[in-house]
């Protein structure tokens, strides 16, 4: 029934890894994020991230900050992103994870926010500044729904933490590769693979390995110690990047397309 | 103490990123271990006397008092410090914390420069790798204070990201207590943040209640009836206000910044005028819009212009403890004026938001009623600002 046991169960069939990518609702408008996710679903993408813009994210980094920014100059809504889910949803069947910052969830109301996602079509939900300490209401809410609450643990999370975390997260568990924020960096995955087989004495969800996957030979060095990997500063670099020679939104696209294919050829050669 | 994990009745928390879940929890343990400590606070009470210069007066403003024509008006005078405020009792004890934790590196984060200058000199002293984050912005409109950082040994990192202000200045912050917390402490200043730091900056703080409660027992022989201090995130306040939380004959009102208006869009008075949110990490009344975004704010003291407000302030307000009050720009002005000329003492501008609704109070109340103001800084830093906005007028 659930989308996203349903993908991660066929991967593991196929000896596949997941490909998430992440994108910024609103950026450059909400039009092309429309556009886009059908477009990345379409090549290589099993799950979709779908960045709620904050004008104060402290998990995430200059890239992501930068689109959310003007994200919301376009004047995006949550209300808009709720509807570009159920627009969405009757196109496509690829799980949709809303990834947004707590106080957007609590100033509309935990209950009312979970209903919206629910009733839009979304399958999970990622609240990056939500520990698990803070996590109960929310948490028995989404279960009531149907929508998957999935938790994140660090390579500074303790053995306990860990296995707490491993319990109370659904779908999958989202693996902060490094400390910091989100964004492209060059060499983050030294002690990955240490780092995923500890996770893995504590729980049987999948790990997605997200923060600072670049390019796809990191894609393809993360992909092979874990069960999908998430990427969302480096395709909104792309985005900037085409828009700033080319000015045309089709050709950004295109370029995002051309960069998610890539990344699934790398993560598919092992 | 009324905690409860980091709460204070529904406000306060821990809202952070796993990322940042291990090293609050590494400063928690070793905070409730030290504040017990009489080693670590015997340490902290030479420094606050032999550096700070503390115990500083409560002052009785006779002039002021009889101008206003009604209750004893006394001053805190926090003013009177090593660096011109209190932000320095918070800074000398979090650093002493950080050298028990053995850190060799201080960051921070600062708007108009003050928290900047006061973790700056508290790094020299003990010598200390200090680097402070601030807005590119701020640091225009505030090089003055960039230069005495420097002159102090620390570095400055103007963030040049969103906003490029306070705000992403405590972002590219956490960030880097995030990747480097292995040696390095993150020096919060004012009492908002996640759990620990309400808490601990409310410790380090409550020497000013403590102080005021023992002089005003010595020269009055009883409890004031009100208790004042200006409010922005509310180390200040909640440093006078705790000691006497208790003391339920005591009155408590804080001052928030009206800025030009409570009904205009330019103030940040988060209690008074907002609602419940989360921003930084914890749960508090914030000022924010219909898609829950931070407002821009505004006051005529940088030190106030915050969208949030401290949780324990703001359960303070909802539990009935303790009024919040606003003053607006041009009332702090003209109390920055009047104390100036009645006693010769140049308040800070966001002291005066404090002096200002006392004298109003004042007015109110019988002659032997007493109100203690809490004249968190001295105005020196103001005076450029104050002239400009004088030759506006």
């Amino acid at each position: 029934m659930n989308r996203i046991e349903n993908v991660f169960n066929k991967l593991q069939r196929e000896n596949r890894k997941a490909l998430i990518p992440y994108v910024c609702c609103g950026y450059p408008s909400l039009e092309f994020t429309e556009k886009l996710v059908l477009k990345l679903a379409d090549c290589g993408a099993d799950l979709i991230e779908l960045g709620v813009p904050y004008s104060d994210p402290v998990a995430d980094g200059p890239t992501i900050q930068r689109a959310a920014v003007k994200a919301l100059e376009e004047g995006v809504t949550l209300e808009q992103i709720f509807s570009m889910a159920s627009r969405l949803r009757e196109k496509t069947e690829i799980p949709l994870i809303v990834m947004t910052y707590f106080n957007t969830v609590y100033v509309k109301g935990i209950e009312q926010f979970i209903k919206m996602a629910a009733t839009s079509g979304i399958d999970g939900l990622i609240i990056p500044d939500l520990p698990l300490e803070e996590a109960d209401e929310l948490k028995t809410t989404a279960d009531k729904y149907g929508v998957d609450l999935i938790l994140l643990i660090a390579p500074t999370s303790t053995v306990e933490r860990i296995k707490k975390i491993g319990e109370a997260s659904r779908g999958f568990l989202y693996c902060i590769s490094v400390t910091g924020v989100t964004g492209a960096r060059i060499n983050v995955l030294t002690n990955l693979g240490e780092f995923l087989n500890n996770v893995r004495q504590e729980t049987r969800l999948p790990l997605a390995v997200g923060f600072g996957i670049s390019n796809p030979e990191t894609a393809r060095l993360a992909a092979c110690e874990a069960d999908g990997i998430i990427v969302g500063s480096a395709l909104i670099e792309k985005i900037e990047e085409s828009m700033a020679q080319e000015k045309s939104t089709d050709k950004a696209i295109e370029a995002a397309s051309h960069f998610t294919s890539s990344l699934r050829a790398a993560i598919t050669v092992n | 103490m009324i905690n409860n994990g980091g709460f204070f009745g529904e406000f306060g928390g821990k809202f952070v990123p796993e990322q940042l879940v291990a090293p609050l929890s590494e400063l928690e343990e070793n905070f409730y271990r030290f504040i017990e400590d009489e080693e670590f606070l015997e340490e902290l009470s030479f420094y606050l006397k032999q550096y700070v210069g503390r115990s500083n007066p409560l002052y009785f403003a006779e002039r002021l008092t009889k101008m206003m024509g009604g209750a004893k008006i006394y001053l805190k005078r926090e003013d009177l410090n090593h660096t011109g405020a209190h932000k320095i009792n918070n800074a000398l004890g979090q650093i002493l914390l950080a050298k028990k934790m053995g850190k060799k590196r201080i960051i921070a984060e600062t708007g108009a420069g003050q928290h900047g200058v006061a973790t700056a000199t508290a790094c020299a002293l003990f010598g200390l790798d200090c680097t402070i984050y601030m807005g590119e912005i701020d640091t225009k409109r505030q090089e003055l204070n960039v230069f005495r950082m420097e002159l102090l040994g620390a570095k400055v990192v103007s963030v040049k990201s969103g906003t490029r202000t306070l705000k992403d200045a405590v972002d590219e912050a956490l960030n880097d207590y995030m990747i480097n917390y292995k040696d390095t402490f993150y020096l919060l200043g004012s009492a908002v943040g996640p759990h620990p730091y309400p808490t601990m900056v409310r410790e380090f703080q409550s020497i000013i209640g403590r102080e005021a409660k023992e002089q005003i027992l010595e020269v009055e022989g009883r409890l004031p009836d009100y208790l004042v201090a200006c409010v922005g995130g509310g180390s200040n306040a909640i440093g006078l206000f705790h000691p006497f939380y208790e003391d339920k004959t005591v009155k408590i009102i804080g001052v928030e910044p009206a800025g030009k208006g409570l009904d205009t869009d330019e103030h940040a008075a988060s209690i008074t005028k907002g609602t419940v949110g989360i921003i930084h990490g914890f749960k508090c009344y914030t000022l924010q819009d219909e898609n829950n975004e931070p407002l821009p704010v505004h006051s005529i003291a940088a030190g106030l212009d915050y969208p949030g407000v401290g949780p324990e302030h703001s359960y303070y307000s909802q539990s009935g403890r303790a009024q919040y009050a606003a003053i607006t720009d041009e009332e702090a002005l003209d109390a920055f004026m009047i104390l100036s000329k009645t006693e010769g003492i140049i308040p800070a501008i966001e002291s005066s938001h404090g002096v200002a609704y006392a004298m109003k109070l004042a007015k109110e109340l019988e002659q032997d009623q007493i109100i203690i103001v809490n004249l968190s800084g001295r105005g020196d830093k103001d005076v450029a600002q104050v002239k400009e906005m004088l030759k506006n007028k």
